[in-house]
C-alpha cells in the first residue's frame, strides 16, 4: 500500500523532505498474515522524530500498523525498533538525522507481539530472574533507630551510571552472539551483574556471580563485536564492564 | 566409571558448583591465538630476510636448525618447533570453533545482522570467522610440509618449493588470510580483555597499520622467492652456499 498524506499544513516557508517509510508488516497471531514490506509517505516537520512520524502515519494513513511507546522522552525504552538496520529508540531518533528512506523493522530475538512492536519485557523478566538482579542483602532485624550506612559517594555514581538501563533491548538485538544463541543473557544482563557486584550492600561474592555468568550463555559467550556498546541510547559503557567481569570471571577459572 | 562422568552424562555437571572450563577455554582461546598471531609477525619478519640478503635468510633457517650451536644444522629442530606449533593451532581451532555459526539458520541470521547493521566490528568478526576457517586448510598444507621436509627451507630450496612445486598460490591466499585473521584477533583481544586501555578508533588504526604493513611485506617477500624460484627453475634441488663460504673456497684454491 502506498498512502500519501496531503493533509499537513504548508505553515513554514521552508522547503520540508517527503520522507519514504518502508514498515515491515506482520501480525504472527494472524495465520493468513505474511512477512512484508509497506510503504508509506509523509511529509518532514520541523523537530519531528521518528515516533511522531510513526503517529502521524497511524493516524493519518493506516490505524492497523502496530508499535509502542509510552514516555516519548526516551526513559521506557519501549520504542525502541530496527531503523536502516540497526537498533535505536523511534523517540530519541530526528527524522532530520535519516535519509530520505527509512526503512523500520522490529527488533529481533524478542517475541514478536505484530509489525514493529515486540515483548521485550517477557524475555527481561525472564533475564533479571536467571541471573537474580535484585539485591541480596544480609538478613537482620530492623532496626529503626540505627542509622542508615553510608555509601561512597563514586561507588554510588557508578551504581547509578549503570542503574540507567531502560531494558529497551537494543543491546540485544545488535548482538551477534545473542541472534546465533537464544540463550545468550546479552550485554543487558552483564550490564545488570556488573551493578550488584559494585554495590557494597550485596552481599554476593564473585563465586555467586560466576554460577551466574560463567559460561557461554554469560561472559564467556560474549564474542566482542560491541555493537551493544555502539549501539546503546543510554550509552552505558558496556564494553568496559564485560570486559572488567570477563577478567574476574576468568580469574575464578584459574583459581580452581 | 568416575563419579563426574555420570553427573556430565544426565546433565547434572553444574549441580552444585558451575564448572571452571567454561572460564579455561575462554583464557586458552585467548592466549593461543595471542601466541599464533605474535608467532606469525615473528615467522613474516624472518621469512622478508630475503628483501635484505640470501645470506640473512640463511643465517636465520640455519640459526634454527642450531647449526651456530652445534656446527651442524639438524633440520628435525624445526619440525619439533613445527610439532608444537600443530599442537597451538590444533588447541586453538578447537576453542574457535565453538564461536562459529555451527547450522544454516546460525550462518544466514549472522550474515544478514552484518550486513543490515553496518557495524564494522560485527563485520570484522565474520571476516575472522571466515579467514579462520580457509587457515585450517591453508595451515594445515603448509605444517605438513614444513614437518615432514624441514631441512628444505632456505634461499633457493624455499623458492623452488614456492615456484617450481607450485605453491604460491596456497601462500598468497594464506598471506591475506593470516595477515587479517591474525590482526582483527589480536584487535578483539584487546577490547575483550580491557588492556590496552584506548579508544576503539586508535585500536582499529593500529590494527590497520599492521595488516598493511605485514600484507606489503609478505606480498614482497613472496615476489622475492618467486623471482628466485624462476631465475633457479632449471636447476632445482641446488642449495645456496652463503657468499663468505664461496669467497673462503675461492680463496683456497687460489691459494
Amino acid at each position: 500500500m502506498r498512502a500519501i498524506d496531503n493533509n499537513t499544513p504548508q505553515q513554514s516557508t521552508r522547503q520540508h523532505r517527503h520522507l519514504r517509510f518502508s514498515i515491515l508488516r506482520y501480525d504472527p497471531n494472524d495465520s493468513a498474515s505474511v512477512p512484508c514490506m509497506q510503504e508509506y509517505q509523509i511529509e518532514e516537520a520541523e523537530g519531528m522524530t521518528l515516533f511522531i512520524a510513526l503517529n502521524e502515519i497511524r493516524e493519518h494513513q493506516d490505524p492497523t500498523l502496530q508499535f509502542d511507546f509510552v514516555c516519548r522522552a526516551g526513559i521506557c525504552g519501549s520504542c525502541a525498533m530496527m531503523i536502516n538496520g540497526r537498533p535505536h529508540l523511534a523517540c530519541r531518533t530526528l527524522t532530520r538525522d535519516l535519509p530520505d528512506e527509512v526503512t523500520l523493522a522490529p527488533l529481533p530475538f524478542f517475541e514478536l507481539i505484530g509489525d514493529l512492536s515486540v515483548n521485550t519485557g517477557k524475555w527481561m523478566r525472564g533475564m533479571n530472574e536467571r541471573l537474580q538482579t535484585w539485591l541480596h542483602v544480609q538478613e537482620r532485624e530492623v532496626d529503626l533507630h540505627r542509622i542508615e550506612e553510608r555509601m561512597d559517594p563514586d561507588i554510588a555514581d557508578q551504581i547509578y551510571e549503570l542503574d540507567r538501563c531502560i531494558e529497551c533491548g537494543c543491546c540485544v538485538a545488535a548482538c551477534g552472539t545473542a541472534q546465533m544463541r537464544k540463550d545468550f543473557v546479552g550485554a543487558v544482563g552483564m550490564g545488570k551483574i556488573a551493578r550488584f557486584r559494585l554495590d557494597p550492600r550485596d552481599i554476593r561474592t564473585d563465586d555467586d556471580y560466576y554460577e551466574l555468568i560463567g559460561d557461554d550463555t554469560g561472559v564467556f559467550g560474549c564474542m566482542s563485536l560491541l555493537a551493544c556498546h555502539d549501539v546503546c541510547p543510554k550509552t552505558l559503557p558496556l564494553q568496559s564492564q564485560i570486559a572488567f567481569l570477563r577478567r574476574k570471571m576468568a580469574t575464578l577459572g584459574l583459581s580452581g | 566409571m568416575s563419579h563426574e562422568t555420570i553427573l556430565i552424562q544426565v546433565g547434572l555437571a553444574d549441580k552444585p558448583r558451575k564448572s571452571r572450563w567454561p572460564a579455561r577455554l575462554d583464557l586458552l582461546q585467548s592466549i593461543t591465538g595471542l601466541f599464533l598471531a605474535l608467532f606469525m609477525w615473528g615467522h613474516m619478519t624472518l621469512v622478508a630476510s630475503i628483501l635484505w640478503s640470501k645470506d640473512a635468510m640463511w643465517t636465520i633457517a640455519r640459526f634454527f636448525e642450531g647449526y651456530f650451536i652445534f656446527g651442524k644444522g639438524y633440520p628435525w629442530l624445526v619440525s619439533c618447533i613445527v610439532g608444537f606449533i600443530i599442537l597451538v593451532v590444533v588447541a586453538h581451532a578447537l576453542m574457535a570453533v565453538r564461536k562459529f555459526p555451527i547450522n544454516y539458520r546460525q550462518w544466514r541470521v549472522i550474515h544478514a545482522h552484518a550486513k543490515m547493521m553496518k557495524h564494522e566490528d560485527s563485520t570484522l568478526w565474520v571476516w575472522q570467522a571466515y579467514t579462520g576457517f580457509l587457515l585450517f586448510f591453508l595451515a594445515s598444507a603448509h605444517l605438513y610440509q614444513m614437518i615432514i621436509w624441514p631441512q628444505n627451507i632456505g634461499p633457493y630450496v624455499s623458492s623452488y618449493r614456492v615456484w617450481s612445486e607450485g605453491v604460491w598460490p596456497l601462500y598468497l591466499v594464506m598471506l591475506l588470510a593470516v595477515e587479517l585473521h591474525a590482526c582483527i584477533g589480536l584487535y578483539r583481544l584487546t577490547v575483550k580483555w580491557g588492556w590496552p586501555n584506548l579508544s576503539r578508533e586508535t585500536l582499529r588504526k593500529v590494527k590497520w597499520g599492521l595488516t598493511a604493513f605485514f600484507l606489503v611485506l609478505g606480498f614482497l617477500s613472496l615476489v622475492a622467492y618467486m623471482k628466485i624460484g624462476y631465475e633457479h627453475r632449471t636447476r632445482v634441488g641446488e642449495r645456496y652456499t652463503p657468499t663468505w663460504v664461496v669467497e673462503k673456497e675461492r680463496g683456497a684454491q687460489q691459494g
